[in-house]
């Protein structure tokens, strides 16, 4: 069971989220290329470690936020509101996680 | 082993008597497992699950592609091929789907012929339940779609579904039973025999099995593939294929491309050992649920993903949980067995919801990838338009639909009927 610490509510059990995907992608600018737009909707890293993610606090505060998050233990490194970003250092894919 | 080994290998119920005088003692290895790969192959299978030996069967068998290698990190049939609820169908709805995955049911109907080997292929039927005039509608849509082709698909109304599966509660309050489609030629398979007799009969036909040889990275030169890295070392190919479900995307990074799929955990759970109380697929239409019973007697079931991105072979209890309340809404009698197992599966969640078997943007390299939670049925199939596109280069005609390009072209294929939504899980 993921617990996530909601910026706005507190610790809270992952029943209370619906997962939203990666939240590294960056929308091409409007007159960008086709592949650009294609690599945007339906490319992704899809990282074996850290992901940086979106969460839906649908059963609480309503807000999108963003997790990082290891994919194959599922520790939870870092949680922020949709404009905040991590520390870089929490950030490399490498890095071992708890 | 050569191939005059393995006729004398055959196995026969003449066979097995046999060997019964001779206390067993007679039954040579099925397949030859390599400790080390050689240094060069004209094609790499990486993977060696069912997609992965179901190719190198159909390269040695169908299109002497040469000196051919399948490599696995782990032992074969431990992944997705041996974790799967074991059901084999063809009620597909797009036109494309309904060809392709029946042509793999219909090569499921010779399989055990084909490759010498009790994979105890069972016909038991598939059943998906409607609980509303929409989902009828639909359902009777694609029941239409796929008799138009000689697909066999069924109604049956209330009654005929009580009588099929007693076990069925039908009026409940909040998701009464109105009828199902049943598709009689559905059923399982046993998973585990799958892998095995594809290993058995690819290595009899000369093709490599290296177990425990993880590819750590994919050689280039100029665009195209030349070779993979591994933990024995180099080795040299002609072509690549990745058939690694669920990591597909850890390989394509190594290729450097990035693939239109995520990767998530799917549960699955068996309970103890009951008397034959079920002897047909069923899926809850009102929520995600499928049920079979296994030979041994073990009710074994699934649900959906857990929705998130995971690597990890197992899920959490949330899903396990909802899983369990679809299970006890449809078949209140559930509730009276004990679960014995649960495991996790990771799948590779493609965008539109479909397979990809495809060429790829390094010139030689081929994936077969993108299943979510339905390659198990495919593999026969799977294998052989993978091998025809490895081979000829060109997409078999039951394939055509499965390339990556299909997203540039914005002809993602919509099965669902709800449009080219990108993020179909």
């Amino acid at each position: 069971m993921h617990r996530l610490t909601c910026p706005f509510c507190g610790v809270r059990d992952e029943v209370e989220f619906r997962y939203r995907g990666d939240a590294s992608l960056q929308r091409p600018k409007a007159g960008a290329a086709t592949d650009a737009f294609v690599a945007f909707v339906y490319e992704r890293a899809n990282p074996a470690g850290w992901h940086l993610e979106w969460w839906a606090h649908v059963h609480g505060c309503r807000q999108v936020l963003k997790v990082l998050r290891h994919t194959g233990t599922h520790a939870v490194a870092w949680t922020g509101t949709a404009p905040q970003f991590p520390p870089a250092h929490l950030l490399k894919h490498d890095r071992a996680a708890p | 082993m050569t191939t005059a080994d393995a006729r004398e290998d055959r196995y026969s119920g003449l066979r097995l008597l046999r060997e019964g005088w001779r206390r067993h003692a007679g039954w040579g290895r099925a397949w030859t497992s390599r400790a080390r790969p050689d240094a060069r192959y004209d094609v790499v299978i990486v993977g060696a699950g069912g997609q992965g030996l179901a190719t190198a069967y159909q390269l040695a068998k169908t299109y002497n592609a040469g000196r051919i290698a399948v490599l696995d990190k782990g032992p074969i049939g431990l992944g997705n091929v041996g974790r799967n609820t074991t059901i084999i169908r063809s009620n597909y709805f797009t036109p494309d789907n309904v060809r392709f995955y029946d042509a793999s049911l219909r090569m499921w109907e010779s399989f055990e012929q084909t490759l010498n080997f009790n994979a105890m292929v069972s016909q038991r039927g598939t059943l998906n339940l409607v609980h509303s005039d929409g989902q009828r509608d639909l359902f009777a849509r694609r029941a239409n779609t796929m008799r138009l082709q000689g697909v066999d698909a069924e109604w049956l109304d209330k009654a005929a579904v009580k009588s099929h599966v007693p076990l069925i509660q039908m009026d409940q309050t909040r998701y009464p039973v109105l009828g199902g489609f049943l598709q009689r030629r559905g059923g399982t398979v046993r998973h585990d025999a799958v892998p095995w007799a594809y290993a058995r009969a690819a290595s009899a036909l000369g093709v490599d099995i290296v177990e425990h040889c993880e590819v750590t990275g994919v050689r280039r030169e100029g665009g195209r593939v030349v070779g993979v890295e591994t933990v024995h070392g180099p080795v040299a190919a002609g072509k690549v294929v990745f058939a690694v479900a669920g990591h597909s995307s850890r390989l394509a990074a190594m290729a450097g491309f990035r693939l239109p799929l995520e990767s998530h955990v799917l549960q699955a759970f068996v309970t103890e050992a009951i008397k034959p109380c079920l002897d047909v697929v069923v899926t809850f239409g009102a929520g995600h649920f499928y049920v079979s019973q296994s030979d041994k007697g073990g009710l074994v079931y699934g649900g959906g993903i857990d929705g998130y991105n995971s690597y990890a072979q197992r899920g959490h209890l949330p899903m396990t949980e909802e899983v369990h309340a679809a299970g006890r809404t449809l078949m209140p009698a559930l509730g009276r067995l004990r679960v014995l197992r649960q495991w996790g599966g990771v799948m590779d969640m493609s965008m539109d919801g479909n397979p990809i078997v495809s060429a790829t943007p390094v010139a030689n390299l081929f994936i077969n990838a993108g299943w979510c939670y339905g390659g198990f049925k495919a593999i026969p199939a799977g294998g052989l338009i993978t091998a025809h596109l490895v081979a000829t280069g060109t997409p078999h005609a039951l394939g055509q639909h499965f390339g990556l390009e299909r997203f540039h072209a914005g002809r993602t294929i919509d099965e669902r009927g709800n449009g080219p939504y990108p993020w179909a899980h």
